[in-house]
């Protein structure tokens, strides 16, 4: 350790020489950036792509494959930044994309089998599937099963009853005017609806009480239980929030599209949304997140999706840009880690 | 050498204990113990492993209830339910492991758990105040940090613990519990924490109970030092009326005794 690591004594609060990129060079400013906020990298790939698809392709920026761009963040986002806040509590939900698909089932058949108003069987779905994740909570925090397998088991159950109850057919999501436009009918709902929770999200990670805790629960489990920190139900409220914006995206998504597909066990959208959380710079070791980083992931890989199509390359490619993406991603993460931990020292 | 030597327990003790005992299963751990800690006085607590000063520490703050014996805060009969009910009497407690969270800056690590909040149940963080209060605060104590904002990854262990140091005694504080507060640290360290525990116990008037096994450190930090060994208090003296060599001698000839009877009982 150097003589200023150890100082402590004497030096000015103000004037700390960790601030970030105080009176040096752009370079320096630049490098800064993205080890101190690592959305950063992210975007600077997001607007690349974006430039990049727009030059290559006159289609790309039409008002349709905007619309197609979005409804494929749509999810990805939601699903994405519900899942951060389980990786900041150093858990992970592979049952979130199942209760996407799930949901819409069960707002069919409280509407279809048990005639309930529209309105109330989306309310009502979104609470199931926030039960859902309590359950989840409850089986991971109070008798101690690992979250990855408490989920992957969720994910089996939840697609096995959503085989069974519809014998494996297809069904039509239910519909009601302007209720429905609002749920996802109109081309720009989903997307809308994407980022309000994901800001809603943004603020509840970064600007309460709760989110706090969800990073201390991940960051230091024993030292947050002994700062009194209620831990445990810290982490069940986490499994709640992402089944439950997994549900409600879910259902924007399925009034969209229509079709409800038991074929579809929802393994790609969670996923995905896995991917668009550690692109973002969420590592999953706990105690650290960023919502707007998993966002950016989600634009990133919607991108590469839409684009890839426009302009004549198949989805197979798209998969291997994938696989590549998230290797990158994670090297980058723990460098850029390292990084700090060098600065750390050096200051 | 008897207890007591120091003065037994004067009126304006902050803190006394009286035959406080503790069994687990046949194994005896606490063999009575009485101890005072004076309005604030730093007093060491020293022994061997298996001495039982880790048991009778978890049941000062709360964690685990004595079989027999009395407790009294400001000379009131009292009774620890748990850690957070011996926080409301005023003991704050600060573990060897800190129990910081490395991710979060230094003004979120002093407000954990006493988060100051606007928006009622739906908390919002109210983190003006906080930096500012949390600045302050530091300032007070003469905790010299880079910034409020700077994760406490990013802290040596000697800032980490009086980070920790500050968190426990931010709050209206009477008794200060520290685990081996200056462990795993150099020489520059210790002194920031040596400096912040007389600060504390001499202007804040703060009690403080250090529990170590490392003599040399209880000799730089404390008023006076108590010995556990096999239960019990079995050496109080102030530090300013002995020696690191009388204590270092008594320990070795306890240990002798201890040795010679276990041989003699066979």
């Amino acid at each position: 350790m150097t003589q200023a690591a150890l100082s402590g004594t004497g030096r000015d609060t103000a004037t700390g020489r960790s601030y970030p990129g105080a009176g040096r060079g752009l370079g320096s400013f630049l490098r800064t950036a993205l080890v101190e906020r690592r959305e950063a990298a992210i975007v600077i790939v997001a607007v690349a792509l974006f430039v990049y698809f727009t030059v290559a392709s006159s289609n790309f920026l039409t008002v349709a494959d905007m619309q197609n761009l979005s409804q494929f963040i749509g999810p990805v986002a939601v699903i994405g930044a519900g899942e951060v806040f389980l990786l900041v509590c150093a858990e992970v939900d592979l049952s979130s994309g199942t209760v996407f698909v799930f949901m819409p089932f069960v707002v069919y058949y409280l509407n279809k089998s048990f005639g309930l108003p529209l309105l109330l069987s989306i309310v009502l779905a979104v609470v199931v599937g926030a039960l859902v994740g309590a359950l989840n909570g409850i089986i991971t925090t109070r008798l101690r099963v690992p979250s990855f397998i408490t989920t992957l088991g969720m994910l089996f159950l939840l697609d096995g009853i959503m085989l069974v109850l519809s014998n494996a057919a297809q069904l039509t999501m239910p519909t009601s005017g302007t209720l429905s436009s609002v749920f996802g009918g109109w081309g720009w709902s989903e997307i809308i609806w994407s980022v309000a929770i994901v800001a809603l999200l943004y603020v509840v990670l970064n600007r309460t009480r709760f989110g706090m805790h969800a990073i201390a629960a991940g960051g230091n489990l024993v030292g947050a239980a002994e700062a009194g920190v209620p831990v445990n139900r810290v982490k069940v409220w986490c499994f709640m929030l992402c089944s439950a914006v997994s549900a409600l995206i879910g259902i924007v998504d399925a009034t969209r599209i229509t079709v409800l597909d038991p074929g579809n066990p929802g393994t790609t959208e969670m996923f995905y949304a896995i991917s668009a959380a550690v692109i973002g710079g969420t590592a999953l070791t706990g105690g650290s997140g960023t919502v707007v980083g998993g966002f950016v992931g989600a634009v990133v890989l919607g991108v590469l999706f839409v684009g890839l199509t426009i302009v004549g390359i198949s989805a197979n490619a798209f998969i291997l840009i994938l696989g590549l993406a998230i290797l990158g991603a994670m090297v980058a993460n723990v460098q850029i880690s390292k990084l700090s931990e060098r600065r750390k020292a050096a200051t | 050498m008897s207890p007591g030597e120091a003065g037994g327990g004067a009126a304006d003790d902050i803190l006394r204990t009286e035959g406080i005992t503790k069994r687990f299963g046949s194994v005896v751990a606490l063999r009575g113990i009485d101890m005072h800690l004076g309005r604030g006085e730093v007093l060491g607590l020293v022994g061997d492993n298996g001495a039982g000063k880790t048991t009778f520490v978890k049941i000062l703050c709360g964690y685990q209830r004595p079989d027999a014996g009395n407790m009294y805060i400001d000379g009131e009969r009292v009774e620890l339910r748990s850690v957070s009910d011996a926080r409301a009497k005023g003991i704050e407690t600060v573990y060897q492991d800190l129990a910081l969270v490395p991710q979060l800056p230094v003004y979120k690590n002093l407000f954990l758990k006493r988060e100051i909040v606007s928006g009622g149940r739906l908390g919002f963080l109210s983190d003006r105040k906080m930096r500012e209060l949390a600045r302050r605060y530091l300032a007070d104590i003469k905790v010299s940090i880079p910034s409020v904002d700077t994760p406490v990854d990013r802290l040596s262990g000697g800032q980490r613990q009086a980070i920790a140091v500050a968190r426990a005694t931010r709050s209206e504080v009477k008794i200060l519990l520290l685990d081996e507060p200056l462990s795993a640290m150099g020489a520059k360290e210790s002194a920031l924490i040596i400096d912040l525990v007389k600060d504390l116990s001499k202007n804040r008037g703060v009690s403080i109970l250090v529990i170590d096994h490392n003599y040399a450190h209880v000799f730089e930090l404390c008023d006076r030092v108590n010995v556990i060994h096999q239960g019990k208090v079995s050496f109080d003296r102030r530090v300013a009326d002995t020696s690191l060599e009388e204590l270092t001698d008594y320990m070795v000839s306890e240990y002798r005794q201890q040795v010679m009877s276990g041989r003699a009982e066979r």
